[in-house]
């Protein structure tokens, strides 16, 4: 069957933000606590973590992870 | 509280029940606030996410390198299972027919209304073209698992419904993403003209 407009226009957006080479969800996971704490520091992040950044925009799901993720770090009381 | 990572690492393996109530209290801190727009999470379904998020975490503490917080790798591996039970549960009565067949668009397009004539030409060829490499260049099997995807079904669904695994669900539809971005180069179109004709 045939995909509508809208996806086609999300697959499209989607194809063009793949690479060659990607992480997948469990390697994302494995990283995301270190991505967040730099990205939180504001300093551009080092190498190893690109994958993460680059992962983050095709995957719903973990991007969905990360957003939560941040939500602790960004709140005040973030147990520690 | 006051750990170090290498502490937390020490006193988990060591089954240190100090230890394990204050994750418990941190996770339930974190995961309260991380899980604050959904509905569904409420306290009993925190409870369980914790107590499941504690057993993940003590059974992968070696895997914890100390390249963050402990507790800032812990609450991602709390957030994640939380998050794939909400999932499980929202989608665990769907069938992936019933997914695939759903005429209606995805909803999260925003849609373009200031298209001028030519942009909305060139995007209903590019989109004729997208169309025609898929048919071509993909399997049934990539079809099924990309259009389930773009109708918001979880890849953990997604890759029972098909006797696989999420792993090998990512390597399928990212195979299948980079076949219709080399069928795309192949018709002349860049990454960059595609971005900015879907973004536009
Ligand atoms: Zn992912």
């Amino acid at each position: 069957m045939p995909l509508s407009k809208q996806e086609i226009d999300d697959l499209l957006r989607l194809v063009g933000l793949t690479e060659r080479t990607e992480i997948n969800c469990e390697q994302c996971l494995a990283l995301v606590a270190e991505f967040a704490e730099q990205k939180l520091t504001g300093k551009s992040i080092h190498e190893g973590l690109v994958a993460v950044e680059q992962h983050l925009t095709v995957c719903s799901e973990c991007r969905e992870e990360y957003e939560a993720l941040r939500r602790t770090l960004n709140d005040k009381s973030f147990a520690d | 509280m006051g750990r170090d990572n290498d502490r937390w690492v020490e006193d988990l393996k060591a089954g240190d029940e100090s230890a394990i109530a204050d994750l418990r209290d941190a996770l339930r801190r974190n995961l309260r606030k991380a899980l604050s727009p959904h509905p569904r999470a409420d306290e009993s379904f925190l409870e369980d996410a914790v107590q499941d998020s504690i057993l993940r975490i003590i059974q992968r503490v070696n895997q914890f390198q100390g390249r963050s917080r402990f507790l800032t790798w812990a609450t991602s591996i709390a957030i994640h299972v939380a998050m794939g039970e909400l999932r499980r549960k929202r989608w665990q009565d769907v069938s992936l027919d019933d997914v695939i067949s759903d005429a209606t668009g995805s909803p999260n397009f925003a849609i373009d209304r200031q298209a001028t004539p030519d942009a909305e030409l060139e995007r209903k060829s590019l989109r004729a073209l997208m169309e025609r490499v898929i048919e071509e260049e993909l399997t049934e099997k990539q079809r099924t698992a990309l259009r389930a995807e773009l109708k918001g079904m979880p890849q953990a669904e997604i890759a029972r419904h098909l006797g696989s695994n999420r792993n090998a669900m990512y390597k399928l539809t990212h195979d299948a993403r980079k076949k219709l971005k080399a069928g795309l180069e192949a018709a002349g179109y860049t990454a960059t003209d595609v971005a900015t004709m879907v973004t536009r």
